[in-house]
């Protein structure tokens, strides 16, 4: 790969779109009362409806339903008032009926959109709809160089997740990005990751896949307003990916573009290690689902009150809560972005809850928290430190009884241990020496073990103090405060500033 | 009580000897059991013979009577249990080889309700496959025989469940409807057969046909038979979403005021685009139904005659839409997770594997239907298909309406012909897809309907039993028994029982 992406962006439009599945977090899977737990042996969570045996009958899920609603009203949807699940159908061993219970041209929610912030524009992402279907079985190929099922010695399914509800979301194409499109992918992603969390609907987990993405990529010639032919990239499984997978596809297109190609549209799926895509199934020979109205299903006819009611049970979304955080903590836009780009601003604001000051909090996540979780690869909060723990090492430090590099010391401690705050500091003896007799036996101790320097400042040269204060601290192994060291050091030396 | 002539009771005396401690249950279930094993060698109506779980149901009544507990309406009497309906731990066909072998982890809502009835029941009975046919000659393991005539067709889908009853083999029988496959066989074996309001009993547990048309009901020799057992097994069903909340009919008191009866003031409507005035239905036919018309007249009711045009595009709307649903219903037959799987040699694909197995496993009618719904739900033809046939759908109940509002009750022959002879119409489905023409209406409208035997017919030699099928709105069921009982106690007052008529069985 030759070609310079700053290049690429002057002369193609990228257009996107993105299609995100999430699996709700209802006790129990969209047709059936079997239990949606993660993790469990395979095939336990099963019963005769989400193994599709025959005479089974579906039920749906209305914890789901409401769900979906939420979802769809915090997007700014329209809920249809009427409308019908489809059947999808296909023949794959993942699915137990051999056709997916979906909604097709009846969706529950339509006509929505995300504003999401990228570098101080706010782009308007259209929903174009919200609908709600059950999840497939998950199949294991063992065997075979590529882990798909062509080639596979045999393969294993597992029926645990057939049946979880699953709600997609599909955007309407995103025009005007320019050289962002990849930022405004992964900004709508995270906002809309950050909105499913806070209405309580799903764990939203990218890498256990209660959070899927899948991204649609094509470039029009600059300025020529007709879109180019599309590409899906599947298994973006993280945040960078989808940036990643946007930022890849643009630039594979535009190779096969200058060199008079044709994009063919397919499937291709994104890889991690490369951060390329590479090609999967052909769409252009396009599957024939064969919708109709599932006739086992009663339509959802969503009252108007109960969604009224509902509209009115929402949480303070991100961006409201955002704008309010900003005022009450009194944040400067650009601080405000850089805390969103980092995904610390719902950890700060936890902090502050707990009893820190807001700017000490900032300094943590922004700081030493985001210095660990960069090297681990993952956003500061993930890192296994609560807020809460943040303001307790916050107050620690205010009143005195740690330094910052203590501090430092006990989140390490915290990270590496998954003890409490205080059980670390007593554990590992951090706390600050403030007893004044042993402060002093160890001046005295500095002094006679540094004759020379002890007379320089006995000379009047002070500054030379500052090599005696080290060697206090290093007796103490850091836990003194260093200006009261430097106190009781000129007092014992009979010297006045 | 003598034990030579247990088996020809009626369920109503049945149930009432037994709670009455004349007969025991296991001494009624003993006789239909040597019922069955002198008579199915020619009948051949049961798939699936269940004795030793007759008996120990049969012993769990018994001991509950003897422990004083009070026995329900149909505690002890035996029933036979069409082979579409799952059944725990008993093998569960449909008629079909894909699932030989089979045996269900759970029972079906209807098969618990029996259960619950203290019914006994003692096998599965044959069927066209997964419920597609007119005369049970598609069942992939044998076809079936009218006790009336061992030569001929019980009547289909639910041919083995019609046979069981008329070969006096059980009193009552499960059968399910689609788009006469209840009424049809009891019209050509002379018994009563009801298909109720669709989503008057539960489909938890019935094997799918056509999702938006199938309901189970019931088989009897007579109307009030026929009543107890619905009233056993309808309800509302939390776990079928398509089931009916609040529904509960009192279908028994309905058929036994009804026998008491007369009809004056209701008003019988006769369906001008049901009784052949276009021809091609069988004069003996003809001739019982519009007798049956003066008995209904005689009995004080209004006849007028109604047009119901849409009626006409009930055949075609019907064939677009139970083969669509089926098409859909039947992929998860894919070798997969249970039942038949062909030629996994460890070197086959799956899709070689999948498409072994169906081609093996179904049919030449299952195969003809999944390809015609196949095609009609594609892309592109959708619309002038499935959709079109659904508009019809509309259609076919707008036409109700109008008719119901000028009569209580509808009424045509239930089938244009009688039974028909075993191979005689196999060749050609157009022949056999005509049985269901007076049936089909009801069935896309999922409104009731009762078949009632109202004659014989000899024109074709034997004497052969001719059905009346009587017509209600939704929900009205119970009209459908009062008026099926009030016909019933006239016609046998005047001519006896139809199936006094019927031969007996050879030794
Ligand atoms: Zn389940």
């Amino acid at each position: 790969m030759t070609l310079n992406y700053d290049d690429v962006v002057t002369r193609y439009d990228p257009v996107i779109g993105l299609e995100t599945h999430v699996e709700l977090g209802t006790a129990s899977k969209m047709f059936c009362g079997c239990s949606t737990e993660f993790g469990a042996p395979a095939n336990t969570h099963t019963c005769p409806v989400c193994l599709g045996l025959p005479g089974a009958l579906p039920v749906a899920n209305a914890s789901a339903i409401e769900y979906t609603i939420r979802i769809g009203l915090a997007l700014n949807c329209s809920i249809a008032s009427w409308c019908r699940f489809a059947r999808k159908n296909y023949f794959y061993p993942d699915m137990p009926k051999n056709f997916q219970t979906s909604q097709y041209d009846e969706p529950l929610c339509v006509e929505g959109y995300l504003d999401v912030d990228v570098q101080g524009n706010t782009y308007r992402v259209g929903i174009e709809r919200v609908h709600l279907e059950e999840d497939t079985g998950k199949n294991t190929h063992v065997g075979g160089a590529t882990g798909r099922i062509h080639g596979a010695e045999y393969s294993l399914v597992d029926y645990n997740r057939a049946g979880i509800p699953l709600v997609e979301i599909v955007t309407k194409p995103v025009e005007g990005t320019g050289e962002l499109a990849p930022e405004v992918a992964k900004a709508y992603v995270t906002e809309l990751r950050d909105i499913l969390r806070t209405l309580g609907v799903s764990d939203v987990r990218m890498e256990q896949g209660s959070l899927r993405c899948d991204v649609n990529t094509s470039l029009s010639l600059a300025g020529s307003g007709v879109w180019g032919t599309r590409t899906e990239t599947k298994n973006v499984n993280s945040l960078r990916s989808v940036e990643r997978a946007v930022r890849s596809e643009m630039l594979r297109q535009a190779e096969i573009l200058d060199a008079g190609g044709r994009i063919k549209q397919e499937t291709r799926h994104f890889q991690e290690t490369t951060g390329t895509t590479r090609s999967g199934r052909s769409k252009e020979e396009a599957t024939d689902y064969r919708y109709f109205p599932e006739p086992d299903l009663v339509p959802l006819a969503p009252a108007p009150e109960w969604v009224a009611e509902i509209r009115g049970s929402l949480p303070e979304l991100p961006a409201a809560r955002r704008t309010r955080l900003q005022a009450e903590l009194g944040l400067s836009t650009e601080d405000l972005q850089q805390m969103v780009n980092a995904g610390v601003v719902e950890a700060v604001a936890s902090t502050v809850e707990a009893g820190a000051a807001a700017g000490e909090a900032r300094n943590w996540w922004m700081g030493y928290l985001a210095q660990l979780a960069n090297a681990r690869d993952i956003e500061a909060p993930a890192l296994p430190i609560t807020p809460v723990q943040v303001a307790r090492l916050i107050a620690l430090v205010s009143d005195g009884t740690l330094s910052t590099a203590l501090a430092r010391q006990a989140v390490d401690g915290v990270l590496e241990t998954g003890a409490d705050v205080d059980e670390v500091i007593a554990t590992r003896g951090l706390a600050m020496v403030s007893d004044t007799s042993a402060l002093t036996d160890a001046a005295d101790a500095a002094i006679a073990a540094n004759p020379d320097v002890a007379e320089k400042v006995r000379g009047g040269k002070v500054a030379a103090v500052g090599a005696l204060v080290g060697a206090v601290m290093k007796a103490t192994r850091g836990q003194a405060d260093a200006a009261a060291v430097r106190t009781i050091l000129l007092e014992r030396l009979s010297v006045s500033e | 009580m003598s034990q030579t002539n247990l088996h020809e009771l009626s369920a109503a005396a049945t149930a009432t000897a037994v709670a009455a401690g004349q007969v025991s249950a296991v001494e009624v279930a003993q006789a239909h059991l040597d019922r069955i094993s002198q008579t199915d060698d020619q009948v051949r109506a049961f798939l699936h013979i269940d004795a030793d779980g007759a008996l120990a149901a049969a012993k769990a009544v018994d001991d509950r009577k003897a422990a004083g507990d009070r026995l329900g309406p149909l505690a002890g009497v035996p029933l036979a249990m069409k082979d579409v309906v799952v059944t725990r731990g008993l093998p569960t066909t449909a008629g079909s080889k894909i699932l030989q072998g089979w045996r269900p982890p759970y029972d079906a809502t209807v098969t618990r309700k029996i259960r619950e009835a203290g019914m006994v029941m003692l096998g599965k009975t044959n069927m066209d496959e997964f419920a597609m046919g007119s005369s049970t000659e598609n069942s992939a393991y044998h076809p079936t025989h009218n006790p009336w005539d061992l030569s001929r067709v019980p009547g289909g889908s639910s041919g083995g469940s019609s046979a069981a009853v008329a070969a006096f083999q059980a009193p009552l029988s499960i059968g399910t409807d689609t788009g006469g496959s209840i009424r049809q066989p009891a019209a050509v074996t002379g018994l009563v057969g009801h298909k109720p309001t669709y989503g008057s009993v539960s489909r938890r547990g019935l094997i799918a046909f056509s999702s938006s048309l199938d309901q189970a009901g019931p088989f009897g020799r007579t109307v009030q038979d026929t009543a107890l057992l619905f009233d056993a097994i309808h309800g509302h069903d939390p776990q079928d979403s398509t089931s009916i909340p609040n529904t509960r009919f009192e279908a028994t008191a309905a058929a036994v005021e009804g026998a008491r009866a007369e009809l004056a003031g209701l008003r019988v409507g006769v369906v001008r685009e049901l009784t052949g005035a276009s021809g091609g239905y069988q004069a003996g036919v003809l001739d019982s139904f519009f007798k049956a018309v003066e008995i209904l007249r005689g009995l004080g009711a209004e006849i007028v005659e109604v047009g119901c045009p849409s009626f006409d595009y009930a055949l075609a709307a019907y064939y677009l839409i139970a083969p669509s649903e089926c098409s859909s219903n039947l992929a998860r037959f894919d070798s997969v997770r249970y039942g038949l799987r062909v030629g996994d040699d460890g070197e086959r694909s799956l899709e070689e594997v999948m498409s072994l197995t169906r081609e093996q496993g179904f049919g030449a009618e299952v195969k003809r239907r999944i390809m015609i719904g196949t095609y009609a739900l594609s892309s592109g033809y959708y619309d002038a298909y499935y959709g079109q046939a659904q508009k019809v759908r509309t259609l076919i109940a707008r036409d109700f309406d109008n008719a119901f509002a000028q009569a209580d009750v509808l009424i045509s022959p239930t089938s244009p012909f009688v039974a028909f002879g075993i191979g005689e119409r196999v060749a050609d489905p157009m022949a056999m897809y005509v049985n269901d023409l007076c049936t089909l209406p009801a069935s896309l409208a999922g409104t009731p309907a009762i078949s009632v035997p109202c004659g014989l017919s000899d024109e074709l030699g034997p004497r052969l039993p001719v059905g009346l099928q009587i017509m209600a709105p939704a929900l009205a069921d119970e009209r459908c028994f009062r008026v099926g009982a009030a016909f019933e106690a006239a016609y046998n007052a005047a001519n006896g029982t139809v199936l006094s008529n019927i031969p007996a069985l050879g030794a």
